[in-house]
């Protein structure tokens, strides 16, 4: 037992939303209702209608799940999509391929292993973001999935929140690395314990990617942890209540928080919380308690820091050392590790996960590690606790299934939107791109010699590849119907957040990939060391020698 | 004539509408209940009230309803407007007007509102609906009880999961 358990009523909601749609795709396929008056319901329910198909996106609550549900997701693939399922970087995933009248089934089936799309679209509070590795590293001051699982419940059906001017995402960390981007979200909250030993969080509003990306601001240092439904509940107010509604790329909070000023808008909120009820909305130190109960208690062994297996392995077999040097964590525990799963293996789609896969992870995870699975932003997979020694057995399990590409925070484990291929949004491709640049950084030794380079594409300015915040970011824009590439570096998504800077025009397609090969050539060059990673050394020479390269070669070309 | 649906003691009714919304140019009827714009009510309400006669207001999403705070106790009714059924300000108004500023009367919602938001409106105080969809009384209520749980507080005082579960 390592998720958050349903209980009756968690069920019941589950059972009462699939229904209910159930009802409403019968009257849009009687005709009762129009497409116009129809979408709007879908739309709550997770279901777009794409270039293509219809497309659904299943929540992933804060990226935690089971071998059951894991293994349902494969089977929804297998038997309503084309096979595979695509990782989002919200941590949810998407079927690109899905007929409507199959749709109320869809959500029965998941609705069985506790699993839904509710509130995964639309202008309402969406899935939360939590730390990929909580309940499992050490660096943690408590556990971020106690607090999102609460803030998942107040959030669902919000009454006074499902109108927002605009969708609305919540990021929590407990670590001080922060894993979760969580001043790129419209509300990041730090985990944290002040000089009384108390537990609280520091507030941050306002971040966001799109056309005008925020680093968010703190607007409160230290708020006590069993207020916070209710100081969510003031913010939420006030971005309800004010927030742009007269135009669509205006209206998300941060662009509140920066004309208001941070500090204007904290006192706002502090305002509205004075003045709310907040017996009635926090919950009860016994609920809080309920809920970290309901997570169980993961049946940690007593292991020694060392595992001879894993030891010998690591001597016998170079694949195995190098999978362990770059897709390992240190685990809280003794003889336990974090294993990171790539979804970018070069040449495929990154995040895209085949139902097979699914079901490889899933029974690793039942038989290695605690029937846990975690999804990350970076759309990877995670099995949270393995033993150091299963390790060679988990190991060679993910290289017959194609998942154990030994390239964490690497130039080739790269963040791309599903782009143009599968979205009406998208002006670019971010696709064939990512494939591009992944197969030419393809050999390991090359990967490794460059070190952690986290690159970023956007198909279009809403920048769902977080583009913005990319050491390098690239971003697909439309010039007279051609498609064509816009570069970005500088940018982190991480504690150390920053905001990418242009480097100069746009690329066409065949040119960004040896324009990344400049920029990396640029960097093995003139950094002052293995140490330095890519962004440490764009933050200390700045864009010049980089815009050189890129230039210079593209001219060339 | 569009359909006014009432909820009292938990029951969804329909009901005669005995108030006249008047118009921004209009002029007010020489009786009978009327619903003014604030601007209007804010010129002309206390005349009207000190004659007795029932008055409502019309607030829109930009406009805040602290502004009446002072009048609430002599309104006999409040309606929010949603221009679009996207605009969710006034669920937001309604929560203010009911667990803030202890507003007992009939708060109604008019424009744009559809059954796919009966729930909401309930739950954020509304208890008097015109809808612009004409779902029916039944559709009505079954769209507004349909789910068996709530997770979290709001003005309808309705028990949340967490109290539920506390109860057990």
């Amino acid at each position: 037992m390592s998720l958050y358990a349903y209980d009756q009523i968690d069920r019941d909601m589950l059972a009462d939303r699939a229904a209910e749609f159930r009802d409403q795709v019968g009257r849009r396929l009687s005709g009762a209702l129009t497409e116009d008056q129809f979408k709007p319901l879908r739309l709550m329910n997770g279901l777009y209608l794409q270039l293509h198909a219809y497309m659904l996106r299943v929540a992933i609550p804060y990226g935690a799940l089971d071998g059951r549900q894991l293994r349902a997701l494969a089977g929804i693939a297998r038997d309503f999509d084309k096979g595979y399922g695509h990782f989002t970087t919200r941590t949810n995933i998407q079927f690109h391929w899905i007929k409507l009248k199959d749709a109320p089934d869809i959500l029965d089936r998941l609705a069985a292993v506790d699993m839904h799309a509710i509130q995964t679209s639309g202008n309402c509070i969406r899935n939360i973001t939590a730390d990929p590795y909580a309940g499992a590293t050490a660096e943690e001051v408590d556990d971020p999935r106690v607090w999102s699982e609460a803030i998942r419940q107040w959030s669902t059906f919000h009454p006074e929140f499902t109108y927002l001017p605009r969708k609305f995402k919540i990021a929590v960390t407990a670590s001080a690395k922060d894993r979760t981007a969580a001043r790129s979200h419209d509300i990041g909250l730090q985990v944290k314990r002040n000089r009384d030993g108390q537990l609280g969080f520091e507030v941050m509003v306002g971040g966001g990617m799109g056309r005008t990306p925020y680093i968010g601001p703190t607007i409160r240092e230290f708020l006590p942890a069993r207020s916070l439904l209710s100081y969510l509940t003031a913010i939420l107010r006030v971005y309800n209540r004010l927030g742009r509604r007269d135009n669509i790329y205006k209206a998300r909070i941060k662009i509140l928080v920066a004309s208001t000023g941070a500090e204007a808008f904290a006192r706002q909120v502090e305002a509205e919380w004075a003045a709310l009820d907040e017996a009635s909305i926090d919950l009860p130190d016994l609920e809080l308690a309920r809920i970290r109960t309901a997570f169980g208690v993961v049946p940690f062994e007593t292991l020694t820091e060392r595992s001879e297996a894993f030891e010998a392995a690591r001597a016998a077999d170079p694949a195995f050392a190098r999978f362990a040097r770059h897709n390992l964590a240190p685990h809280k525990r003794p003889g336990y590790a974090i294993v990171n799963i790539s979804l970018k293996a070069p040449g495929e789609t990154p995040g895209d996960a085949t139902a097979e896969q699914m079901e490889a992870v899933a029974d690793l995870a039942e038989r290695y590690g605690q029937d846990d699975i975690r999804v990350t932003h970076a759309q990877n997979l995670v099995l949270p606790h393995v033993k150091l020694d299963d390790l060679p057995v988990v190991f060679a399990a993910l290289q017959r299934h194609g998942l154990a590409t030994p390239n964490l925070d690497l130039v080739t484990d790269i963040i791309a939107c599903p782009g143009l291929d599968y979205c009406a949004l998208a002006n670019a491709r971010a696709i064939p791109i990512a494939q591009d640049i992944a197969r030419r950084f393809e050999a390991p030794d090359r990967a490794e010699t460059i070190g952690e380079l986290k690159i970023k594409i956007s198909g279009c300015i809403n920048a769902c590849g977080h583009h913005h915040v990319g050491h390098i970011g690239i971003l697909g824009v439309d010039k007279k119907g051609e498609e064509f590439y816009q570069l970005s570096l500088g940018g982190s998504g991480a504690e150390d957040a920053s905001l990418a800077a242009i480097l100069g025009p746009a690329l066409s397609a065949d040119q960004v990939a040896p324009a990344v090969e400049a920029l990396v050539d640029v960097y093995l060059d003139l950094r002052a060391g293995p140490a330095e990673r890519f962004l440490d050394t764009y933050r200390r020479l700045g864009a010049a020698p980089f815009k050189e390269a890129v230039y210079a070669d593209a001219h060339q070309a | 004539m569009p359909t006014l649906i009432k909820l009292e003691a938990g029951q969804f009714a329909e009901a005669d509408d005995a108030f006249t919304t008047v118009d921004a140019e209009a002029a007010i009827p020489a009786e009978g209940a009327v619903i003014l714009s604030l601007a209007r009510f804010e010129a002309e309400g206390a005349g009207l009230l000190d004659d007795g006669r029932r008055v409502g207001v019309v607030v829109q999403p930009g406009e805040t309803v602290e502004a009446l705070a002072y009048d609430l106790p002599r309104l006999a009714l409040v309606a929010l407007a949603f221009p679009k059924y996207r605009d969710g300000r006034a669920y937001s108004s309604a929560a203010v007007l009911r667990t803030r500023l202890g507003f007992k009367g009939e708060l109604r919602a008019v424009g744009d509102v559809l059954r796919d938001q009966a729930r909401e409106m309930v739950r954020c105080g509304f208890d008097a609906f015109v809808p612009a969809d004409d779902a029916s009384t039944e559709q009505w209520a079954a769209a507004a009880g349909r789910y068996r749980h709530v997770y979290q507080t709001a003005a309808d005082r309705r028990a949340p999961a967490f109290v539920e579960r506390e109860r057990e």
